[in-house]
């Protein structure tokens, strides 16, 4: 393991990504990319008496899918990495309380999913963990109460708006193993372009994204023609014609190979989201759905996922602050 | 039932539907073109409103329209603002904080009212767009 560049560290003996699972919510299961889940929803409560049980119990079930689905015994666990968006991220503590491994709680709003996975790379890099899992959870509707309006006022969003995929994501990291495996993580600076608002978290995570793909680019020598799919996290269709043009500005064309799992998620025409998903379990559900399965199957060969997250809360907003953003990447190659 | 329609002024009714609609339409506008929260333009609609009542302005409103402008937020506000400056007629510079809340008790009963009666009957759901 070594530092290259000004931020980016590069595995020389790369951990693998073992397994995944995800579980989506009933619009991701109306979605293009519902095949890919594991387990989706009938509804958004899925028994629970409240929406913030709700998700706590999806990032719970996810996480016993994804060691279901490893046949490692969860003993053999050593370290779990997990956020989401709610208020001391209590979807992670409240589902996870009973998972019997030694949890670190991580925030990185929308990128924590890829902080999740490249902390785990670390920690799998390292002599003190053989095993180390990642998870991430959002829900539409706990998110929409905490950060915008209460559903029941039944306020319209406006266009710019998107929509928090309700789900999780889960990795299992290992040592070794036939791959997927994680070549090189770049944590992200925190970018505030001054955007100040909370239905444009796109436009505010874009020159975040852009930041620290530059960074990866320039750090490792690589230029965008090297992978055969670079995705942002979430930052929509706003989001992305923006990342998109300012790229090419700075001398990096990828117009051919980029997308945006904010953008992949739901269908534009058959379901009105706007400005497409946002949330925790956006890159968390599309990497662990649709990217790991392309990768298994080797549609895809090399990957570039950066996770874009807005560092704001609701009080923050309330007071008129500009939203900090921040974006990490991680290159997965198979 | 018959007797009941042929007393209703159905031009009256077309005008309490244009001008409620209008003041609909402004607050869409205003949804749409600017950033402006909905909170912000309701009570923006309140204040609005309590200022063209206090200044008698929309009492011309209210009898052109009817309803179409008692029931919109401005209504609101303008049955504020005549409430308290009818008050302080009667019971003097006191009735400046007391006025308002006054007039308008019937409203805001209702509205607490018929909340707790929507909370205690219906439960919170997904919106779908």
């Amino acid at each position: 393991m070594k530092k290259v560049g000004n931020q980016t560290i590069v595995f020389d003996i790369p951990p693998t990504v073992l397994e995944t699972a995800c579980i989506g919510g009933p619009k991701e299961a109306n979605g293009p990319l519902a095949k890919y889940f594991d387990q989706v929803l009938d509804d958004e409560f899925w028994g629970e008496a409240s929406w913030e049980k709700a998700e706590s119990k999806i990032i719970k079930e996810t996480v016993n899918r994804v060691v279901a689905k490893s046949k490692i015994s969860q003993g053999k666990i050593e370290y779990c990495f997990s956020g989401d968006l709610l208020n001391q991220c209590i979807s992670s503590g409240f589902g996870l309380r009973d998972l019997n491994v030694p949890y670190l709680g991580i925030f990185g709003a929308c990128s924590t999913f890829v902080e999740g996975m490249g902390l785990s790379a670390l920690f799998c890099n390292t002599p003190i963990a053989n095993y180390a899992l990642c998870a991430t959870s959002s829900h539409f509707c706990s998110a929409e109460k905490q950060f915008r309006f209460p559903l029941e006022l039944g306020n319209q969003r406006p266009q710019t708006s998107q929509w928090t995929v309700t789900g999780a994501g889960s990795a299992l990291v290992s040592k070794s193993g036939q791959g997927p495996f994680i070549t090189s993580f770049t944590p992200g600076k925190i970018v505030d372009m001054g955007i100040k608002d909370v239905n444009n978290m796109g436009a505010a995570m874009a020159p975040a994204a852009l930041n620290t793909l530059i960074a990866h680019f320039h750090d490792t020598g690589r230029s965008p023609s090297y992978y055969d799919g670079i995705f942002t996290g979430d930052l929509g269709y706003v989001g992305k014609d923006i990342l998109s043009e300012l790229s090419l500005k700075y001398g990096y064309n990828i117009s051919s190979n980029y997308n945006d799992c904010g953008v992949m998620i739901f269908d534009k025409s058959e379901q009105d989201t706007h400005s497409g998903g946002s949330g925790c379990a956006c890159c968390a559900t599309v990497f662990s759905g649709f990217l790991f399965n392309q990768l298994k199957q080797k549609k895809f060969k090399k990957i570039l996922l950066v996770a874009t997250g807005a560092l704001t809360n609701a009080t923050s907003a309330q007071q008129g602050e500009s939203i900090p953003s921040i974006a990490h990447a991680i290159s997965i190659e198979i | 039932m018959i007797n009941f329609f042929q007393n209703v002024d159905w031009i009256l009714v077309l005008k309490s539907f244009v001008i409620g609609g209008l003041i609909c339409l402004i607050g869409q506008i205003l949804i749409d073109k600017t950033k402006l929260t909905p909170a912000r333009i309701l009570v923006a609609y309140v204040t609005f409103g309590a200022i063209l009542g206090g200044l008698g302005i929309y009492q011309y409103l209210v009898d052109f329209a009817g309803a179409g402008a008692t029931v919109p937020l401005t209504g609101f506000g303008n049955a504020l603002a005549k409430g308290a400056i009818n008050a302080v007629y009667e019971k003097g510079i006191l009735g400046a904080f007391t006025g308002g809340i006054t007039a308008t008790a019937g409203g805001i009963a209702a509205a607490v009212f018929f909340g707790y009666i929507a909370a205690l009957i219906s439960k919170p759901k997904i919106k779908k767009q």
